[in-house]
């Protein structure tokens, strides 16, 4: 049987800076290479999420203005749902500005303090303008190999007891450019700073994204692999860049 | 050096501003005769470096005035057109290379135009037009002191090198702060970002922007950089998109909505590749121009021109014919003829300007052969995401051979394998990094007389052009 997942991208018109839009056309052509079908349920400000099954969630990085309007609506309208669907082991992955509402808190260079949802126990402080934002090409060791992307973040994040790192950073800043941390992991949940965009470059995390989407509905569907020479030839030429530009 | 003397004004400068007029040209020899470049930067860094004051100094002495010129996009085209628009009415125009846009570019083109004793070298009065980095602005105009400032529009574009859209806005907001008291800003009224930032910071902004176009609807695109009302963060909702996040728009919160433009492109309609027709109006007086350059963008930088040349005093129909004899600037959907093929090269730096490229080579070309040329150095930004947010999907079924090269060519060729655009010919797309190998093969790969698009990021379009000029198929930018 083919299967037909169903993704939910929250405030896609809102949230798309950094080519964020480059993960959800990975994720949509991997399933469709695949003859799987993936709907893309778009949820902007206002709307309610789509009737169950939800079998992935996305959300992308903004500037800070964006911030501010998307964090109370995802609190008074989805926390309760996207606490149920992840604590049942639906991933999310949440990207830059996302990763941070995600979190117990943020607070930005000027205006109030966000509450996040707190699924990610870690919070984030921006340090103010004058401090230099963590901006440059990022190569990642996780336990899938490296990812390779590229940041540009001012918020500085740091991970507490509950929340396990996606990564270690080889190259670049991630979490706080202190620790030699890069995002988090909690259950299904992860949260990252690396966009540039993610998923093309890394189709490892792609496919273990879309694999853990499928195991509750479809358990026993195997992911057929995909000829991935021209995305290992961007991984690796990209890894190659970012040591170069480095020196 | 003393024959032109008599007719021109002799001012006293300070030894120190004559010493560095004296560094300044002597880096401008030099970088020429190592064949280093047209010395467009180097000069004006040094000369600053010894009198910090020079481009204060000499700028105050341009007895027609200056105007500033900034944007994400056109800056070059704009200034091109405002520059042939002046020049044909008479002004001698003094303006800075394209690309050397930042504070040592201005300079250097003040010391190439000044003699040694700090007197200009021309017999009438000479308008300082300068071309202005968006995040230089309020360096450059807290300098020049312009009595025009002219901002046609805010994109995203290098995000790692400027933070945020709403960062240049700020930015720009402190550059109209600076200006003289009597200054006009000339802003785009279609651009929600630019015009918040004029109607907030300026008394009487003079607005242009395009009244309609028949073609064209209220259909947003992926590359929008607003999404939200720049003044209160509510819905913005538009009735017309140009492209990008330009257009007729209003906040449906606050009372946030586009100022009425005094200078107005009406019904526009576009003719592909081969440019546009449209009707300049400003207020009673209207002339219709046949312009050559492709694409809604261009019409935004002629009305860009045509706002500043009319309140510089020229006449319509002067403007008028002045854009009806607009050219490329260097690497805008600039045609050239090597080796028996045509070659556009069309600078694409940023998903807006992608998009409009994109659109134009698909209104001339049915299967078009493309050379995609990402390069991340810093002048093009180090973050390539943005290929991501240009509408590449659209080129499906239209490409014939497609060719990548470039510092990032395998994540472009990646954007075009997720876009399901592929080499038609049915070969595997090639990626070459270097790209005099890219330029040599893809030309190589050419039937007779077929057209090639290549589409180049900001450096890699400098590289193109450097190959080019080395094989002699064009002259070197500098000589523009």
């Amino acid at each position: 049987m083919r299967p037909t997942l169903h993704l939910v991208h929250l405030y896609p018109g809102l949230l798309n800076l950094y080519g964020d839009r480059g993960n959800i056309i990975t994720l949509q052509k991997r399933c469709a290479w695949r003859g799987i079908e993936l709907r893309v349920h778009q949820i902007g400000l206002g709307e309610s999420l789509p009737p169950d099954p939800v079998d992935l969630y996305f959300m992308g990085g903004d500037q800070d203005r964006e911030q501010t309007v998307v964090e109370r609506d995802l609190r008074e309208r989805h926390r309760e749902a996207i606490q149920n669907h992840v604590s049942a082991g639906v991933p999310f992955l949440a990207v830059c500005g996302s990763y941070q509402l995600l979190q117990q808190y943020y607070r930005p260079a000027e205006g109030p303090e966000l509450v996040g949802l707190g699924i990610i126990d870690a919070y984030t402080v921006h340090p103010g303008h004058d401090v230099p934002r963590c901006v440059g090409n990022i190569v990642v060791e996780w336990e899938g190999g490296t990812i390779v992307g590229f940041e540009n973040h001012g918020g500085r994040t740091y991970l507490q007891a509950g929340a396990a790192p996606l990564g270690r950073v080889i190259q670049g800043h991630g979490n706080n450019g202190e620790d030699g941390f890069e995002g988090a992991r909690t259950g299904n949940v992860f949260g990252t700073y690396v966009h540039g965009s993610l998923l093309p470059k890394n189709p490892a995390f792609a496919d273990l994204l879309l694999h853990l989407a499928l195991k509750p509905r479809y358990p026993d569907y195997e992911l057929e692999p995909l000829d991935d020479s021209l995305e290992a030839t961007a991984h690796d030429a990209a890894i190659r860049r970012a040591r170069a530009m480095r020196g | 050096m003393d024959s032109r003397a008599g007719s021109a004004r002799r001012v006293t400068v300070s030894p120190r501003t004559m010493l560095a007029l004296f560094v300044g040209k002597l880096a401008a020899v030099m970088t020429r005769s190592l064949g280093k470049g047209g010395g467009t930067s180097l000069p004006g860094l040094l000369a600053t470096r010894v009198q910090p004051h020079l481009v204060r100094e000499l700028a105050s002495q341009l007895q027609r005035g200056t105007i500033v010129v900034s944007g994400t996009n056109g800056k070059t085209t704009t200034s091109r057109m405002l520059a042939s628009i002046l020049t044909e009415a008479g002004v001698s125009v003094l303006r800075n290379a394209s690309g050397s846009n930042l504070t040592r570019g201005v300079a250097s083109a003040l010391i190439a135009r000044f003699d040694l004793w700090g007197t200009i070298r021309s017999e009438v009065s000479t308008f300082g037009l300068f071309e202005v980095d968006e995040a230089a602005l309020p360096e450059v105009v807290e300098l020049v002191q312009p009595s025009k400032l002219l901002l046609n529009n805010l994109f995203r574009d290098q995000l790692d090198r400027y933070g945020e859209v709403a960062m240049v806005a700020r930015l720009w907001s402190k550059a109209i702060a600076r200006l003289p008291a009597a200054a006009i800003v000339i802003a785009n009224a279609d651009d929600p970002l630019v015009a918040e930032v004029a109607v907030n910071n300026s008394e009487c902004p003079l607005y242009f922007g395009i009244s309609s176009v028949p073609d064209k609807g209220s259909t947003g695109e992926h590359a929008s950089d607003v999404k939200t009302c720049p003044r209160c963060g509510g819905p913005i909702e538009y009735t017309l998109v140009t492209l990008g996040h330009l257009g007729h728009y209003r906040c449906s919160n606050c009372e946030f909505v586009r100022p009425e433009p005094v200078v107005c492109a009406e019904n526009v309609r576009l003719r592909g590749i081969d440019g546009s027709d449209f009707t300049l109006a400003a207020g009673d007086v209207s002339a219709s121009v046949h312009f050559p350059l492709p694409g809604l963008y261009n019409v935004y930088n002629a009305l860009a021109a045509a706002a500043a040349a009319t309140a510089l005093g020229i006449d319509m129909s002067q403007i008028a014919t002045a854009l009806g004899n607009a050219t490329a600037a260097f690497g805008r959907m600039e045609r050239l003829e090597v080796d028996g093929h045509t070659v556009y090269l069309a600078l694409a730096k940023n998903p807006a300007g992608l998009n409009e490229v994109m659109r134009t080579i698909l209104q001339s070309s049915e299967k078009a052969n493309l050379l995609m040329l990402l390069n991340d150095n810093t002048a093009d930004g180090h973050d390539v995401s943005w290929i991501w947010d240009a509408d590449v999907e659209m080129l499906a079924g239209h490409t014939g051979q497609v060719a990548f090269s470039g510092t990032r060519a395998p994540d472009m060729a990646l954007r075009f394998k997720y876009a399901e655009v592929s080499d038609e010919r049915g070969g595997k797309s090639r990626i070459e990094l270097n790209t005099e190998a890219g330029l040599v093969h893809a030309l190589a790969g050419l039937g007779a007389g077929e057209v090639l698009f290549v589409v180049p990021t900001y450096t890699a379009m400098l590289d193109v052009r450097g190959v080019l000029t080395r094989l002699g198929h064009v002259n070197p930018y500098w000589e523009e």
